[in-house]
């Protein structure tokens, strides 16, 4: 490979050809800021519209200042990055940024956790000349049911943009208007809630600034607490326990899920359950359905839909509803786990509490923004009533944890409460890409081959690249599994089956990358994957640990059918943990 | 065919035809057929002559006669005296301000005399719809010659040695720029003519391309033929509809001539043009933005490298010209590199077309060799300021140029000179300025024009121009301070270090270049909250002489905020903190008594 030499700020280096300045600065050590530059290299993912000019760097010999972070190395090169002449261009350009930066950090979502505002302590920025007199560019604020767009706080980075589009393939976000009224919007500046948004909430995981955020439904959570007419149920998603730690200073990929469920009943929730429970059951009926398709398709049955599509994702699910809605009938009908726990705690635990649906306030944290928005889709209610009352982030629980006077990482561990809080192996998987196909492959193997499974553990279908697939041999039987995570890969799979081009019978599709432990409500990993990786290890080890590792031998799940619901895709089933899509593909614009 | 004795050519450009230069061909062929002069005058439509002040225009040959300021009325006394009885109509001659003489002869005029049209060349002499007129006038020999008898290299060695830089605003060698285009090997090719001409005041492009398309046509040909490309994209704003469907008539009357499409000549060589319109965003003129635009992006640059020459429209290799850089091209070919070097200065090459405008008399557009002095273009060409004003500066490069001063009215305008100046070539807008103009407003002005332009990509242009702007406006307003004053120069030279493309790291210049040549004039604004020039209405007073003043009234019946009060027959008072300085009561004063301090 040709290499490259050059000058650092006096020091020589040598670099692989196509190395940008801003990287090999980084090799000898000299960390050049960034503000809108983000490299997520395990994702494929970068962003760099050398747009906030803050990395820019003096070139011998070239006229203008140029940006570290897109300018490559050149041989002979000579560089400083903390001439007079730097310092003084990269303190301006601050200062104008901050100069149309509102200055409500106190009060601002995103305080103590900005990118911008750590970059103002870095340079030591201490009064914006001219401040008095600036104008301000502002925007309405717009509020969709899982994410805020306070644009007033936009610095033009474009690091949503590249999430919603370049990766996620959204197209949702993209720059509109021009000058000082340039700002990332939906198309005509439309609200998020009329654009193909499918609230996955990548935008808001790489957002410097406070002007994504999620909605926060603490306040509700604390008012629902303090209701003595009500009982308040909390669930938590299997991604939340590998992520929690990290707002506490815990390393990532440190399993929190003791000190999660101590936390929860000490802030004085009514019973802890798991969504992992509901996640066992979720395996009971698309792993009964994906049989059942395939029992059909094998039997020669032509109106049969394969392969069968995992239907978990919320943001998954918005995804096909606005763009192939001409296959509505692909994916499971299977309601995601969040959907049957709320379906299961405001009937069957209701009645076994004695309990009226209304007097039950159920609370999920997800490590999703799109949950947000699921649990307040019509077809999760009743009579008006949410099966889910509202759902809060990974973030959110940590500044719940906070607010209530809780030392985290002194609690003791604590298990969560029965029936709805046992869970096995599989259904902690979840969190991760692959999770829930391989969660499903063991139950539907023992279910179909009616042989005990000995090796549980499917490599083949772990992983963190963007679209996967493994043959699983059945006794004799391959069944052809794919995987993808990230909803621009998504579009890529699902393109293939639209056109006939595949043979797989069962898809995994996961919207965030490396699945749930990347999701949009997740502790920001300010640009370090390793941190995605650090979680995933984590969701197998708790797999690992769990002494039932197969959904179907859960044995409050068993129970539950055997009490309740009958068996899988039974009627009552149906009822409660299956669900239909819609066609959201945007035919006017203009709507 | 027929053959004509005498030709009359009729201005076609934009600002003509606004002041019905159409009717007048009507009036002309009408008035002709009643004669049964049809067939002994034609009467043609052509492109702008440049002489935009004194439009529309009409010029009779073979006699070379001059017409200004033609009304359709006079067609009919045209018709009888000229083109029957040969004797000129006086009345519709150009005169000289200086002799005060009728001058009859387009070459004798001033405003033509130190003139010399390459790019130009065939505008105001043939009609831009008819492609016969353009082979007549060796049109499409160039492609022809360059097909038959040189290879690409040799046609790119050419342009190289001609020394033809970018007319767009740059300078780049082009010979070079296409030279890099054709080692890039690729699939797909491109070449893109940068028609989004968006300068105020400037129309040189929009002329070329009204007047002569098809030696735009001819030239993107030639480059496609140099670097390897069969397709070629012309970047037009939508705002030029004249242009564009004279450039679709060229395009079709090419394609059927088989001048452009399969196998050109014979020569095998194949290579056709479409058009795309762009909205009107001055920052497409910058050429990466101008690609994203054409690929139905946002227009906003990315950072180069990649070249568009490497990497340009949907990702193939682009060689991006402008519309005058094209039209010199085919005849640098056919008059050879030697010719077109011979023209200049020793690093600026041929000529130039500027779009005169501002405070000057001859208001147009005019073409002249690199090198040529400003006194020469604003005073002899131009017939000097307007109102027999003194001459105070003239921006050159647009927006984003530099003021030059009396200082640099003997600098010979080139490339290089220019920007040794403290402005730029720019794409060759020239607007001059008198006396009355305040340097603070100007720059002002130019600045709020790249504020609304900017596209907002990058922090400093996006913010910066902002804040400079409201520096500018303080500082007009009589609230500037030194530290402002110094303030506005620091971040003038932070925008222009640190930009991302050519719009933010030239549009402070004016700022820079009005500070460096008028700091008195900032100066006087921030300490004596005075306006040198009068201009700035926050900073002059309405003051009444009571010696002057009689007492009429008439100013305080007249003023409409009521701030002047005054008994009958006594001296009136304005006060001046109810004084809108509308100047309503000045213009109602019949004894001078007003006046602005």
């Amino acid at each position: 490979m040709e290499t490259i030499k050059l000058t650092i700020d006096n020091k020589p280096v040598e670099v692989p050809a196509g190395t940008s300045v801003y990287q090999a600065a980084k090799n000898l050590g000299i960390d050049i800021p960034v503000l809108c530059y983000m490299n997520l290299h395990d994702l494929g993912i970068e962003n760099k519209p050398a747009g906030c000019r803050i990395c820019v760097v003096e070139v011998e010999g070239r006229r203008n200042l140029a940006p570290s972070c897109s300018t490559t190395c050149a041989n002979g090169m000579v560089v400083k990055t903390h001439s007079t002449r730097v310092i003084n261009a990269r303190r301006t350009v601050m200062e104008l940024i901050l100069s149309d930066h509102p200055k409500d950090c106190l009060t601002c979502p995103k305080s103590g956790n900005c990118d911008l505002q750590d970059m103002a302590v870095k340079m030591g920025v201490r009064n914006i000349p001219g401040q008095a007199y600036a104008e301000m560019s502002t925007y309405k604020t717009d509020f969709s049911p899982s994410i805020i767009r306070d644009m007033d706080k936009c610095i033009m980075c474009r690091r949503c943009e590249t999430m919603c589009n370049d990766f996620q393939t959204v197209g949702a976000l993209s720059g509109v208007n021009r000058g000082f009224s340039a700002v990332v919007a939906p198309a005509f500046e439309q609200d998020l809630e009329k654009s193909p948004c499918t609230y996955c909430g990548q935008c808001v995981a790489v957002c410097p600034t406070g002007a994504l955020t999620e909605v926060d439904h603490t306040p509700k959570v604390i008012r629902a607490l303090a209701d003595p007419t009500k009982t308040v149920l909390v669930q938590t998603a299997p991604a939340v326990r590998a992520a929690l730690g990290e707002e506490f200073g815990l390393e990532a990929g440190t399993s929190v899920t003791g000190k999660m469920v101590a936390a929860l009943r000490q802030i004085g929730f009514d019973y802890i359950f798991d969504t992992d429970f509901a996640a066992d059951l979720t395996i009971m009926e698309e792993g009964t359905e994906l049989l059942t398709r395939l029992g059909k398709h094998l039997s020669g049955d032509k109106d049969v839909k394969l392969p069968i599509l995992t239907s978990c994702c919320p943001g998954w699910v918005g995804f096909f509803e606005h763009n192939y809605s001409d296959m509505l009938d692909v994916p499971s009908t299977a309601k995601s786990p969040q959907q049957m726990f709320g379906a299961i705690a405001k009937s069957y635990f209701a009645e076994k509490l004695g309990k009226k649906r209304e007097e039950l306030v159920v609370i999920s944290v997800m490590p999703c923004l799109a949950k947000k928005y699921e649990c307040q889709r019509d077809e999760f209610k009743v009579d008006g009533n949410p099966d889910v009352d509202f759902s809060i982030s990974t973030r959110e629980l940590a500044h719940l944890i906070k607010e209530f006077n809780i030392n985290f990482n002194e609690l003791a561990d604590e298990d969560f409460d029965r029936p709805m809080g046992e869970s096995t192996g599989a259904s902690v998987i979840f969190g991760a890409t692959g999770g829930v196909i391989e969660a499903a492959t063991r139950t539907a193997y023992e279910i179909h081959t009616g042989k005990k499974l000995e090796k549980v553990d499917f490599h083949e279908l772990r992983g963190m690249e963007g679209i996967r697939s493994a043959t699983i041999d059945f006794n004799g039987l391959p069944i052809n599994i794919g995987i993808a995570h990230g909803l621009g890969n998504a579009r890529k799979l699902l393109d293939q089956v639209r056109a006939g081009k595949t043979n797989y019978h069962a898809i995994e599709i996961m919207a965030c990358p490396g699945g749930c432990i990347g999701g949009g409500g997740q502790p920001l990993h300010h640009g370090d994957t390793s941190v995605l990786k650090a979680r995933t290890k984590a969701i197998y080890s708790e797999d690992t640990n769990k002494v039932i590792r197969k959904s179907h031998e859960n044995p409050y799940i068993i129970k539950l059918y055997e009490e309740f619901l009958g068996k899988p895709m039974s009627h009552k089933a149906h009822e409660l943990l299956h669900t239909h899509y819609f066609d959201k593909s945007s035919k006017d614009i203009f709507i | 065919m027929a053959k004509y004795k005498m030709h009359v050519l009729v201005c076609g450009g934009t600002g003509c035809k606004a002041s019905a230069s159409d009717s007048i061909i009507e009036k002309f062929k009408s008035e002709l057929t009643a004669k049964g002069l049809d067939n002994e005058v034609q009467v043609i439509l052509t492109g702008c002559f440049g002489f935009c002040e004194k439009g529309p225009i009409v010029k009779v040959l073979p006699d070379n006669t001059f017409y200004t300021q033609v009304k359709p009325e006079d067609v009919a006394e045209i018709v009888a005296e000229h083109l029957v009885k040969g004797r000129k109509v006086n009345r519709l001659l150009y005169v000289d301000p200086k002799s005060n003489e009728h001058v009859s002869d387009s070459k004798h005029m001033g405003f033509y005399r130190k003139q010399i049209r390459i790019a130009l060349r065939n505008c105001g002499f043939i009609n831009p719809e008819n492609i016969d007129e353009y082979i007549a006038r060796d049109g499409y020999y160039a492609i022809g010659k360059v097909l038959k008898e040189y290879t690409p290299a040799q046609t790119i060695d050419i342009i190289k040695k001609s020394g033809l830089r970018g007319r767009g605003g740059g300078g780049f060698p082009t010979g070079l720029k296409w030279e890099i285009a054709s080692k890039n090997a690729a699939d797909q090719k491109y070449v893109v003519c940068n028609a989004d001409e968006g300068d105020p005041g400037a129309f040189m492009d929009r002329s070329v391309l009204e007047g002569d398309p098809h030696s735009v046509l001819e030239a993107m040909a030639i480059c496609g033929y140099c670097i390897g490309a069969t397709k070629g994209v012309i970047y037009i704003r939508a705002e030029y509809p004249l242009a564009i469907t004279r450039l679709k008539i060229a395009i079709d009357q090419a394609r059927e001539y088989g001048l452009l499409g399969k196998d050109i000549m014979g020569s095998g060589f194949d290579f056709d043009i479409t058009l795309r319109y762009g909205a009107g965003a001055f920052v497409c003129g910058e050429e990466t933005s101008l690609i994203h635009s054409m690929e139905g992006l946002r227009g906003e640059p990315t950072n180069k490298p990649p070249f568009p020459a490497e990497s340009g429209y949907l990702g193939k290799p682009t060689n991006v010209n402008n519309v005058e850089t094209f039209a010199s091209v085919p005849v640098i070919i056919l008059k050879g590199a030697e010719w077109f070097a011979s023209i200049g200065t020793e690093k600026s090459k041929g000529t130039k077309v500027f779009a005169l405008a501002g405070k000057i008399n001859n208001v147009g557009l005019i073409e002249v060799p690199m090198g040529t002095t400003l006194r020469e273009v604003i005073f002899e060409i131009g017939g000097g300021i307007k109102n027999g004003k003194k001459f105070k500066a003239a921006q050159t490069g647009g927006p984003s140029g530099g003021c030059l001063t009396e200082k640099h009215l003997d600098t010979p305008i080139d490339f290089d000179n220019l920007i040794a100046a403290g402005s730029m070539m720019g794409s060759g807008g020239m607007i001059v300025m008198d006396e009355d103009d305040c340097m603070v407003s100007i720059a002002k002005f130019f600045l709020d024009f790249t504020v609304e332009e900017s596209c907002g990509k990058c922090a400093p242009c996006r913010i910066g121009n902002k804040r400079l702007y409201e520096i500018l406006e303080r500082i007009t307003n009589g609230e500037g301070t030194m530290e402002e004053l110094e303030r506005l120069r620091n971040l003038s030279l932070v925008i222009k270090d640190t930009s991302l493309c050519g719009l933010g790291q030239t549009s402070p210049n004016p700022v820079l270049s009005t500070m460096d040549n008028f700091y008195h004039e900032y100066l006087a604004h921030v300490n004596d909250k005075k306006c040198p020039a009068g201009q700035c209405k926050s900073l002059m007073q309405y003051v009444i002489e009571p010696e002057a003043c009689v007492g009429c009234t008439a100013c305080a019946r007249n003023c409409p905020v009521n701030a002047i009060t005054g008994e009958r027959k006594k001296p009136h008072v304005i006060d001046t903190a109810i004084c809108i300085k509308c100047g309503a009561c000045i213009e109602k004063c019949k004894f001078n008594a007003i006046s602005i301090k």
